[in-house]
């Protein structure tokens, strides 16, 4: 199956203005609306003829104070159809809040958990958003661009 | 002493938590109490730590709390050129550092499209010696979930056995556990004159080690009875949790992305998928995991001997056959976002790229681990179990905790 035949099993969820699809990447990838993006993840996990019911990996992507925005990519695939997918989402660097796709795949739950930890992008309605590789009082989000550790960590210093 | 050398101020804040607990003693039932488990202790593998709330002697919940190991793999990558992460990518799953390089290398091999003028022989090396990785990390795993459950011998043996490959490993590459073998577009040495004679030797050394392994600790009764029924993981869980790997594997599903995905000279190489069959017990259990990581061994085996076969015929070492030939003098993949996957022993490692076209250093580089896919299904599969069965259950999940934390 192609990138196009799955967009256009979507099209009764997106408007086309609300979906792009990306060719440069490996495997292919749609842009998807954020506001779509759980209806969409839905979708394509209960479609009959895609059936994504491996979440493989969560990224998250700073793109710099610059750009102003950040990006949350999921790679799906599927078991039984042998399909990949890749799906990107761009959220405004201001307030990154995101819906959680932990009600559709469980293995959502540490890995969305740890793009919280490193970018603080906040996943709404993710049942134990924590932090989850640093310290629960570690201050900032150590892979955004802009990020400066602190000197200090329970006055043991930081040195790099 | 002089102030200037006082490393660290007393102050009670300092000494809180720096993981609080998620459970908050207030909210229990009296008869319910918090153990902690970890992050030091022998049957953890490693800096895991399990807040278990029990009733009695019932666990009936299990928090992790990870990250004691955690060595921001990620930001280093994005500041180092990609074939100055290498080393890095060793010490993810440490036992296992060649699969991870093959699967790294391959990545970055792929995103700037030199993956078909690989040499046939610097790809049947790699697997060789990723086959031979896989092994010894096996053995770990099995070594150290019998020695978990109170079988001490096995792990003595395997330990020993684990050393022939390790040396092995150590003449082709000078080190004994992070290579730094495989290099992105070839090896960083060919293997030395000799190699594949030794290894026939080593593969006609292990095989009846094997069956004694099984005799002592597979079909051992008392290993059956602590581990059959123990811990299942049914696969519609499984493939919702997104394990991968052995366990997967356990649980029925006949999926390796060795064959699935066919990468390198997997497609030309014969050999099996062993699946959880529920021998002992259901489809699924501890004792399958361990079952399958068994039969596993023999498939390797089955996959160095025939990479030694083409080794010494088809591909044969030449006089000017030069390993580095193709090696990047500059690696600067187009911009793209690239993701790959391969198998290890441990399951589905993948790498996420964001190259941005300018520059020597990925834009971004995650590191989609299996142990940590893995390990977050541990919750779900020790709910109403014995405080005994924990520890059963964590050592057949087989983590480790470079590559949860990384």
């Amino acid at each position: 199956m192609t990138i196009d035949e799955i967009v256009s099993l979507l099209s009764d969820i997106v408007t086309a203005d609300q979906i792009k699809i990306d060719r440069a990447s490996t495997p292919h990838a749609i842009i998807v609306d954020k506001a779509k993006l759980t209806e969409v993840l839905q979708a394509l996990q209960q479609n009959t003829s895609t059936y994504f019911d491996m979440l493989s990996c969560i990224t998250g992507i700073d793109n710099g104070p610059q750009a102003g925005t950040m990006e949350v990519v999921y790679n799906l695939y599927s078991i039984p159809y042998n399909l990949h997918l890749m799906v990107k989402v761009i959220i405004p660097r201001e307030n990154p809040v995101i819906d959680t796709v932990t009600h559709i795949w469980k293995s959502a739950d540490w890995m969305e958990r740890e793009v919280f930890d490193m970018y603080g992008i906040i996943f709404t309605n993710h049942p134990d958003l924590r932090r989850i590789l640093m310290p629960a009082d570690w201050e900032g989000y150590p892979l955004r661009k802009d990020y400066k550790h602190q000197e200090y960590y329970r006055d043991i210093k930081i040195e790099y | 002493m002089p102030t200037d050398r006082v490393q660290y101020k007393y102050r009670e804040g300092n000494l809180a938590l720096s993981e609080p607990n998620k459970l908050k003693p207030e909210n229990l039932r009296s008869e319910e109490m918090i153990i902690n488990l970890g992050p030091q202790h022998p049957s953890t593998h490693g800096v895991l730590r399990l807040e278990v709330l029990m009733d009695g002697e019932i666990v009936n919940e299990v928090v992790p709390h990870i990250g004691y190991l955690h060595r921001c793999f990620e930001k280093h990558a994005e500041n180092l050129p990609y074939n100055q992460v290498i080393p890095f990518v060793d010490r993810l799953d440490y036992v296992a550092a060649m699969s991870n390089e093959h699967i790294y290398a391959m990545g970055v091999e792929r995103m700037l499209g030199i993956e078909n003028q690989i040499p046939k022989r610097v790809e049947y090396v790699r697997v060789l010696m990723a086959e031979l990785n896989r092994i010894a990390s096996h053995f770990i795993a099995i070594g150290t979930y019998g020695m978990d459950i109170g079988a001490f011998s096995p792990f003595f043996w395997l330990m020993r056995d684990r050393e022939h490959i390790l040396r092995l490993l150590e003449w082709a590459s000078g080190a004994r556990l992070l290579y730094n073998y495989i290099w992105i577009g070839g090896l960083f040495y060919d293997v030395p004159v000799g190699f594949e004679d030794r290894c026939r030797e080593f593969v006609k050394y292990i095989k009846p080690k094997l069956k004694e392994l099984e005799t002592v600790l597979i079909s051992n009764k008392i290993f059956i009875d602590r581990t059959a029924n123990v811990g299942v993981l049914p696969l519609d869980l499984a493939v919702n949790a997104g394990v991968t790997g052995p366990i997967l594997r356990a649980s029925g599903l006949r999926f390796d992305l060795r064959r699935v995905d066919g990468y390198s000279v997997y497609p030309e190489l014969d050999f099996d998928i062993p699946i959880g069959e529920g021998k002992m017990g259901q489809v699924g259990d501890c004792w399958d995991r361990t079952y399958v990581r068994y039969l596993e061994l023999y498939e390797s085996l089955k996959i160095v001997e025939q990479c030694l076969d083409k080794l010494m015929g088809e591909h044969t070492r030449t006089r000017d056959f030069d390993p580095q030939a193709l090696v990047p003098k500059k690696i600067r993949p187009k911009a793209q976002d690239f993701y790959i996957r391969g198998e290890i022993p441990k399951g589905e490692l993948g790498f996420f790229f964001r190259a941005d076209g300018r520059s020597d250093i990925p834009f971004r580089c995650k590191c989609r681990s299996c142990s940590f896919v893995n390990l977050s299904v541990l919750p779900e599969i020790s709910k109403g179990i014995l405080v005994a069965d924990l520890i059963a259950i964590i050592g057949s999940i087989d983590v480790v905790m470079g590559e949860v934390d990384r």
